[in-house]
C-alpha cells in the first residue's frame, strides 16, 4: 500500500500520528519507517519531524530498521520464564542461527523480546506477526518455523 | 490575595502563582532542577516536591498553585528522603566526572547534589557512555552529561520555534537530541545557544575556544586583536559576582589588556559603521525600487533561520555584514594596511554574546584576503570570564581602561544594538536625519523599545510615514515573515534578533539569563547610551574619517567589496 492511500485514510491531524504510523508500518513488507517516509508524514499532519520522531523512537513497535518478513516476539516476563520459554527461545536462535534483536540472512525472520502478551494462562507463548502461538514447546516451534519457511508468501 | 501555610507559618500569595514562588518569598528555598523560569513548566523531574496537608503524595512545588487554606510543609524528612532519591538516581545516569567539567561549580547538578548532602550514591551507575557531538563550530553536545530535564527543548520549540531539540527513544534510553539522534550541524539549528544558556548541566555548552586564543597571545609573531560586542559591556560583571543592570566597560577593556592582547577595540565602532551602511542600503532601495521590507542581517542566528527556512526570503535581507565581520574586514585590510602590519601575522578575537557568531565567523564568504577568515576565533561572555580568572586577574579590583584607536571611538547608537529595537533606533536616528536634513528634536524612538515581542513604530521620511517593525525571537519573527509572504504587510524596515531581548539575552551570556536580567541588562544598555557624547552613527568622526581616508562613500566600491555579501539557501538534507 502507497503511503499516500494510508494519508487519505486519515483526518489530517496530529492526533492521528500513531495510526497512520502503524498502518503504514503494517503494510511495509520490512516493517520499517523510513526518514522520507516520515518527513513526508509530518509535513501532511503539519507537524515538525523532531515530533514524529520523537514518536517513532518512543514506541519500540514502530522500526526505523528494516526487520525480516516474519517479526518473531518472544514473551520476556516471567510466567512464560517459569514454563520453560529457555528452551523455546533456544531452539529458536539455533533453528533461525541469530540472536534476540537479528534477523536472518535470508530477510525472512526476525527475532525479538515482547513483554507480556496477556496468555499466561497457556505460557510460553511467541508471536509471529499477528498471529499467537500457545503452549510451546521446542518441537512445536521447530513445526511452526518450518511451516513459515514452507510458505510462498505471508 | 491567597491565605496558605507553609511549614506552619502563615503566608499570602498571589492568585495563580504558585507553591515555589509563594515559598521562594517567605524566605523557603525548594530546590529544583527542571524549572526554568520564563519557560513552560513540565515538572518532570520532582525535585521540588513538597507535601501538601491532603494529598496522599507529593506535589511538585513548580506547578502547584497556592489555594486557599492550603498547608504546605517542604521540609519534611519524607519530601528530603524524596528529593535526594531523586536525585541519587539522576546521579546514577551522569557522567561525573566534576572536576574535569565545564560547569564545575557552576552547575546545578552539583549544587544540588551538595544542598542535599549526597556524599556517595546508593545506586550502581548505568551511564552508558554516548558520542558527544563537535561537528559544528558554535554548540558543543555531550550526551553523557544530559539528565533530560528538558529545558532546551522548550527553548528551542516554545521560545525559538525551531523544533531542533525533541526527547528520543523511552525510559531510561531516552535522549535529548534532534531527530534520530542527528548532529546539530545536519539539522535546521540556527546555533543561537539558548538551549546551552538554559542548560542546568554541561550536556550543551559553547564550543570552548579559549585554548585557540590562549595560543595566539602567546605567539610572539602574531599581533592579536579583540573587538568586543556591545552587549558584553552590560553582562560580564555578573561573572564576578555582580548584579544584573551595571555595566563594566572599563574594567572589561583593562582586563582584556591584561589578558595580552595587543589592541583592545570596539565592535560598537562597526556597528555605527553597519546604521551608515544599512541606512544607505534601505534609502536606496525606497528609492530605486528595491525589495522591501529590508530585514537587518546583523544576527546570525536569524540569518541561518532564513538561509534554512525562507530561501525565498533573502532578497528582504539587508546585504550588510554583521558588525564583528565589518570589524574583521577593515581590521585585515583598512588596519593592516594602516599599521604596516601583515593580515596573515594577525589574528583577530571576537568577544560575543553568541554562539552563532563562532559559526558566522567561519562562514566562506567572510574573507576579505583570500584563504583567511577575517575574525579568527569568537569567545563567548562565559569563555572570556573563563579566561580572565585562570590567569588570576582580579575583575573586580581593575581600574578602567580604554579603547585602542582606530576602532575606539563609538556612540550612543552603536551602544544600544545589543538591545532588541536597538539597531532598528539606531538606524532610525541616522536615517531620519539623512532624509528630513535636519537634526531629530528627539532622538529616542520609543515605540521600538521594549521586551514585547513584535513592536512596529511609523516615522516620517522626507514628509512621508514609513512603516518599520522590531521581533526579537524567532518565533516571532516567524510571525511577521508570515505577513510579508502574505502580502498583509506594509513595513519598509524590520529588525530581528534571535535571541530574547536582542544581544544581551545571547545564548552565550552569563549562566542564569533571565527575562527579568535582560530587561535590566536592556535598561543599562540605555544608560550606557545615554551617557554618551555622541549619540548618532552618522556624527562620528571617527567613522567620517574612515570614508574619507579609506571607503570613500557608502555603498561605494570598497564596501561592496569588504563590508557587503550574500546570503544563500540553506537546505538541510532529510
Amino acid at each position: 500500500m502507497q503511503l499516500k492511500e494510508v494519508l487519505d485514510k486519515y483526518p489530517q491531524s496530529e492526533d492521528y500520528l500513531i495510526e497512520i504510523l502503524m498502518d503504514y508500518q503494517k503494510h511495509k513488507m520490512h516493517h520499517d519507517l523510513t526518514e522520507e517516509e516520515l518527513k513526508t508524514i509530518a509535513k501532511h499532519l503539519d507537524i515538525k519531524e523532531s515530533r514524529v520522531s520523537s514518536v517513532v523512537t518512543f514506541y519500540s513497535l514502530f522500526s526505523l530498521e528494516p526487520k525480516g518478513r516474519h517479526v518473531i516476539q518472544v514473551c520476556h516476563d516471567v510466567p512464560c520464564h517459569v514454563n520453560n520459554q529457555t528452551a523455546v527461545l533456544n531452539t529458536l536462535k539455533t533453528m533461525l542461527n541469530i540472536d534476540v534483536g537479528q534477523t536472518t540472512d535470508d530477510e525472512m525472520f526476525t527475532l525479538e523480546y515482547t513483554s507480556c502478551l496477556g496468555a499466561c494462562d497457556k505460557a510460553p507463548v511467541m508471536r509471529i506477526g499477528e498471529k499467537t502461538f500457545m503452549n510451546l514447546t521446542s518441537n512445536k516451534v521447530k513445526a511452526i518455523i518450518a511451516e513459515y519457511r514452507g510458505r510462498k508468501h505471508a | 490575595m491567597i491565605n496558605l501555610k507553609i511549614n506552619g507559618i502563615d503566608v499570602e500569595a498571589k492568585e495563580g502563582s504558585t507553591v515555589l514562588d509563594a515559598a521562594k518569598e517567605y524566605g523557603f528555598d525548594i530546590p529544583t532542577l527542571c524549572y526554568y523560569p520564563d519557560l513552560r513548566i513540565n515538572s518532570d523531574c520532582r525535585v521540588c516536591s513538597v507535601e501538601v496537608a491532603g494529598s496522599n503524595h507529593l506535589m511538585t512545588a513548580c506547578s502547584t498553585p497556592v489555594k486557599e487554606g492550603m498547608e504546605v510543609k517542604t521540609n519534611t524528612s519524607k519530601v528530603y528522603n524524596a528529593r535526594k532519591t531523586i536525585t541519587e538516581l539522576i546521579l546514577a545516569n551522569h557522567d561525573t566526572n566534576c572536576t574535569t567539567c565545564a560547569r564545575n561549580l557552576n552547575c546545578e547538578l552539583q549544587d544540588l547534589a551538595n544542598t542535599l548532602g549526597i556524599e556517595e550514591n546508593r545506586f550502581e551507575k548505568v551511564l552508558e557512555m554516548d558520542a558527544v557531538d563537535d561537528h559544528n563550530p558554535s554548540i558543543y553536545r555531550n550526551p553523557n552529561r544530559c539528565i533530560k530535564c528538558g529545558r532546551c527543548i522548550e527553548v528551542c520549540k516554545d521560545v525559538e520555534g525551531t523544533y531542533v531539540l525533541e526527547n528520543q527513544g523511552r525510559s531510561n534510553e531516552v535522549k535529548v537530541a534532534p531527530k534520530y539522534g542527528k548532529y546539530l550541524s545536519e539539522e535546521d539549528c540556527t546555533f543561537c545557544g539558548q538551549c546551552a544558556s538554559v542548560c542546568p548541566v554541561a550536556a550543551i555548552t559553547e564550543k570552548d575556544d579559549t585554548q585557540r586564543v590562549f595560543d595566539a597571545i602567546n605567539n610572539p609573531n602574531k599581533h592579536v586583536i579583540v573587538q568586543v560586542a556591545p552587549a558584553i559591556r552590560v553582562a560580564i560583571g555578573e561573572e564576578f559576582g555582580h548584579k544584573s543592570g551595571g555595566q563594566w566597560t572599563g574594567q572589561l577593556i583593562t582586563a582584556l589588556k591584561r589578558l595580552g592582547f595587543d589592541r583592545v577595540f570596539d565592535t560598537d565602532f562597526t556597528a555605527d559603521l553597519t546604521i551608515i551602511e544599512e541606512g544607505h542600503e534601505l534609502l536606496e532601495r525606497v528609492k530605486t525600487g528595491g525589495t522591501l521590507p529590508m530585514m537587518t542581517s546583523c544576527c546570525p542566528g536569524w540569518i541561518n533561520y532564513a538561509e534554512q527556512q525562507h530561501p525565498d526570503m533573502l532578497e528582504h535581507l539587508s546585504t550588510c555584514k554583521s558588525p564583528q565581520q565589518m570589524f574583521g574586514a577593515l581590521a585585515k585590510t583598512y588596519y593592516a594596511q594602516s599599521s604596516g602590519i601583515d593580515p596573515s601575522d594577525m589574528y583577530v578575537v571576537s568577544i560575543m554574546p553568541c554562539t552563532a557568531k563562532k559559526y558566522e565567523a567561519g562562514r566562506e564568504e567572510m574573507q576579505s584576503n583570500e584563504g583567511m577568515q577575517d575574525v579568527d576565533a569568537v569567545l563567548t561572555t562565559r569563555e572570556l570570564a573563563k579566561m580572565i580568572r585562570s590567569q588570576g586577574i582580579n575583575f573586580n579590583n581593575l581600574k578602567d581602561g580604554e579603547f585602542d584607536t582606530p576602532f575606539g571611538i563609538t556612540t550612543g547608537a552603536a551602544a544600544i544594538f545589543g538591545a532588541t529595537g536597538g539597531v532598528m533606533e539606531a538606524a532610525l536616528r541616522t536615517v531620519s536625519e539623512v532624509v528630513n536634513e535636519k537634526p531629530l528634536e528627539k532622538i529616542e524612538f520609543e515605540d521600538v523599545r521594549g521586551f514585547d515581542g513584535i513592536k512596529e513604530a511609523t516615522v516620517e521620511l522626507g514628509g512621508n510615514p514609513v512603516k518599520v517593525a522590531v521581533a526579537h525571537t524567532l518565533k516571532h519573527a516567524e510571525t511577521l515573515i508570515s505577513e510579508v509572504k502574505a502580502g498583509k504587510s506594509d513595513y519598509a524596515f524590520i529588525e530581528v534578533m534571535t535571541c530574547p531581548g536582542g544581544c544581551i539575552g545571547g545564548g552565550g551570556q552569563p549562566y542564569g539569563t533571565t527575562n527579568k536580567k535582560r530587561i535590566e541588562r536592556i535598561e543599562s544598555t540605555y544608560r550606557v547610551d545615554d551617557s554618551m557624547p555622541v549619540r548618532k552613527s552618522h556624527e562620528n568622526p571617527t567613522i567620517q574619517k574612515l570614508y574619507d581616508d579609506f571607503l570613500e562613500k557608502p555603498l561605494g566600491k570598497k564596501s561592496h567589496n569588504l563590508l557587503h555579501t550574500h546570503y544563500h539557501p540553506r537546505h538541510k538534507k532529510v
